[in-house]
């Protein structure tokens, strides 16, 4: 295994045991996370909060590096744009993220339960991803560009 | 309102954990750790035909709640039933589709994209929080 594929290996590892951790893996939780005249758990913002903190700190120590450790150059979305596009599409987002108390990580990291919901839920994730792809996926920009690493982020 | 299940200490562990993580990819190959991008690209085309590091990500998410299962307990509960498994269906194909129209989900939008201090990541957050709240509203206290 290559140093690149072993680092992308643990760092989905790391990933995935954080949304277990944290309680993302659970709709339940989720829905009431986004339940705030009901039954309302606040838990999930201090995943987010652990996770920024983390992020934040950590993106400004690592970018001021030449190049990453195993690529030639850091990757950073340039688009600055705020279209319909992305405000459409995170509301369609979140629609679903409410109807099923999924979003697309704790979909993935579910598949280690070997349930057939499991897998059934994955399905209609990938299904969904690629009926966007083939209809709408077309007028997609491209909209990572490969920066300079010297230039500020 | 009242506040039920609330585990703010697991919950933030987990979350630094993540925070590890999409460092970590950051650090290793200069790439945003956003779920719905890499498993988009793992699943479609590609404009720079890398699926290796996809793919190993993907099988790593996996790997981590199979490691998690074995030391601390089982994995979210298990969807039962027609009356569980439909609207998880049909709110995870809105996921997908909307995630990729959006370029971006909890993780590369919400993660990523608000601690570079984004403006299109805070909106696309602010937007599918606002929604998903409404959604929830409109599920649990008026149907």
């Amino acid at each position: 295994m290559k140093g690149r594929d072993a680092l992308a290996l643990s760092s989905g590892i790391l990933f995935g045991i954080g949304l277990a951790l944290s309680g993302m893996t659970n709709p339940n939780k989720v829905k009431n996370f986004l339940d705030f005249s009901g039954t309302w758990d606040p838990s999930l913002a201090f995943v987010m909060g652990g996770a920024l903190l983390v992020a934040t700190v950590g993106f400004r120590v690592v970018l001021r590096r030449p190049q990453p450790l195993y690529a030639p150059k850091f990757q950073l979305p340039t688009a600055t744009d705020l279209d319909a596009r992305l405000i459409a599409g995170s509301m369609i987002f979140g629609i679903g993220w409410g109807l099923s108390g999924y979003c697309p990580g704790p979909v993935v990291t579910s598949l280690s339960t070997f349930s057939t919901g499991a897998v059934a839920v994955f399905a209609a994730l990938a299904a969904g991803m690629l009926a966007h792809d083939l209809t709408l996926g077309h007028a997609r920009r491209n909209k990572t560009e490969t920066r300079d690493s010297t230039a500020s982020s | 309102m009242t506040i039920v299940d609330f585990t703010p200490l697991s919950s933030a562990a987990g979350g630094l954990i993540i925070g590890l993580s999409v460092v970590l990819l950051m650090l290793g190959i200069g790439r945003i750790a956003g779920i719905s991008g890499i498993l988009g690209g793992a699943l479609g085309p590609l404009s720079d035909g890398d699926r290796g590091w996809r793919l190993y990500f993907l099988v790593g998410l996996v790997a981590g709640g199979v490691l998690y299962s074995l030391v601390a307990g089982p994995v979210g509960p298990l969807l039962k039933g027609t009356e569980q498994l439909v609207p998880a269906m049909i709110g995870a194909g809105l996921v997908g589709f909307g995630t990729r129209m959006a370029n971006g989900c909890t993780s590369g939008h919400g993660i990523c994209g608000i601690s570079r201090f984004s403006a299109r990541s805070i909106v696309a957050t602010l937007s599918f929080m606002l929604s998903g709240a409404a959604t929830v509203f409109v599920v649990r206290h008026l149907v």
